[in-house]
């Protein structure tokens, strides 16, 4: 049953259409991360797709502006609560990606430098659902946001869009990533509101 | 349950607010009855829900000022800082009463948290409120009667904004093995030696422990604050690995 606070909601933000629940809507880009800022140069910068046989392909930095790229807008949410809606970026799809590998892989590890990593499942990552993105409402994507390059899964709690990605490991089984060994969701939909396990 | 981040379900629980404290005018710590508590280690975090009269529901995160357990009666303390813009602090800074009922679930989050059976020297850098899971650790070092050495660098704008100074001032004297640093970046204390300055390579360097030392590094507080410590760590030859960084930012 639940606790009704007297006088409370009094300060409550316009209802917006497109806020998942237990979401806020924010007009700033708040930051998380776990730890430092990893400052990447382009010429060191590398992305590999590992498959589950223990193939790769991997794309250097012009490789990888020389792939076809979108320009897209999404609503994001972070498990944090607040929601942002409305963000532009451009970067390249991973159906793109996913083309130039072979996987019947269910599962994938996203990987960041710095070592962070966290899990999606493949499906959430193709027909046009995720992108790596390196650019932010028109500009270079900032350190602090996961530049030169970071996933973004915008169907998924933000935790799920790894900054500072450099690599996605193709899996037949599902893992637990960084933060889901830390009690937060496997999957992470904002809309079922799956903050942490068990929710 | 202490030791595992989360476990199993984490469900919404009654607390009762049990007493406060005003911590600077706008800072208020709320000491919670919660019953059948798990229990939390320092550095985590509960999330907060306040319904409306009118089913209107609103969540917020809020690290954990207490440590568990708690020298005494197991409650758990929250400082909330008012954000005069904030839709739930204000709500919670001065509307909230003794007795009254909010819902919380955790402890969430098992990265940004201090064991104190880990062996190594601690540095912590808290900007503003980012003090308060730095507050649970210091506490629970206490508690715990271990030895391990910490030293805290706490920026705050001007002296009247910075919480818990009165204990801080009493267990730098009792507690054995805690070093505090101030750094005032709007205004200093009568006597100060320096002008108000923010937080830079120099305080770092002189107030925290050298990277040979291989010290766990706990950074709190907005963004750029974070942003800033968690750099100069990294400028000094800090292991990033050894660098935890917990941001606000939106949370009102």
């Amino acid at each position: 049953m639940a606790i009704i606070s007297k006088g409370f909601g009094g300060r409550r933000r316009e209802s917006v259409p497109g806020l998942p629940p237990g979401q806020y809507l924010t007009h700033d880009f708040p930051v998380l991360s776990a730890g430092p800022t990893p400052r990447i140069p382009l010429d060191r910068w590398r992305f590999t797709i590992q498959t589950e046989t223990g193939d790769s392909k991997s794309w250097n930095w012009d490789e990888f502006m020389a792939l076809p790229a979108e320009d897209y807008t999404v609503d994001i949410h972070c498990v944090t609560k607040w929601s942002k809606l409305g963000t532009t970026w451009r970067g390249v799809s991973l159906d793109t990606l996913m083309e130039q590998v072979e996987s019947a892989a269910d599962y994938t590890m996203v990987h960041s430098f710095g070592g962070y990593t966290t899990n999606v499942p493949m499906e959430d990552l193709l027909d046009g659902k995720a992108w790596i993105a390196y650019k932010f409402d028109g500009e270079d994507l900032a350190p602090e946001h996961g530049g030169p390059a970071r996933l973004v899964v915008p169907h998924l709690y933000f935790w799920k869009s790894a900054k500072w990605v450099n690599g996605i490991q193709l899996m037949n089984e599902d893992e637990p990533g960084f933060w889901e060994a830390a009690g937060y969701h496997m999957y992470g939909d904002p809309w079922l509101e799956q903050r942490y396990q068990g929710d | 349950m202490a030791g595992t981040a989360v476990s199993g379900r984490l469900t919404w629980r009654a607390a009762t607010l049990a007493e406060a404290r005003w911590e600077t005018p706008s800072a208020r710590t709320l000491v919670l009855d919660v019953p059948d508590w798990p229990g939390h280690l320092p550095g985590q975090h509960v999330d907060v829900r306040l319904t409306a009269e009118d089913g209107y529901r609103a969540q917020r995160s809020y690290s954990i000022a207490s440590a568990w357990p708690s020298s005494g009666d197991g409650k758990v303390e929250l400082t909330i800082q008012r954000l005069d813009d904030g839709e739930v602090s204000p709500y919670l800074t001065d509307d909230v009463q003794v007795g009254d009922q909010i819902e919380l679930r955790g402890p969430v989050g098992g990265w940004f948290v201090w064991r104190s059976k880990s062996t190594s020297p601690v540095t912590l850098l808290a900007g503003g409120s980012g003090v308060v899971p730095l507050m649970a650790m210091i506490r629970a070092r206490a508690d715990a009667g271990t030895k391990q050495p910490f030293r805290l660098i706490y920026s705050v704008r001007t002296p009247e904004d910075a919480l818990y100074a009165d204990e801080l001032r009493r267990r730098v004297r009792d507690d054995a093995g805690l070093d505090v640093h101030f750094v005032y970046t709007r205004k200093t204390p009568d006597g100060w030696p320096a002008p108000p300055k923010r937080l830079d390579v120099a305080a770092v360097n002189t107030y925290g422990w050298p990277p040979d030392f291989a010290p766990d590094c706990y950074v709190c507080g907005p963004t750029t604050f974070v942003e800033t410590a968690a750099d100069i760590l990294v400028a000094l030859g800090h292991e990033p690995r050894r660098i935890r960084t917990e941001r606000f930012g939106g949370t009102s």
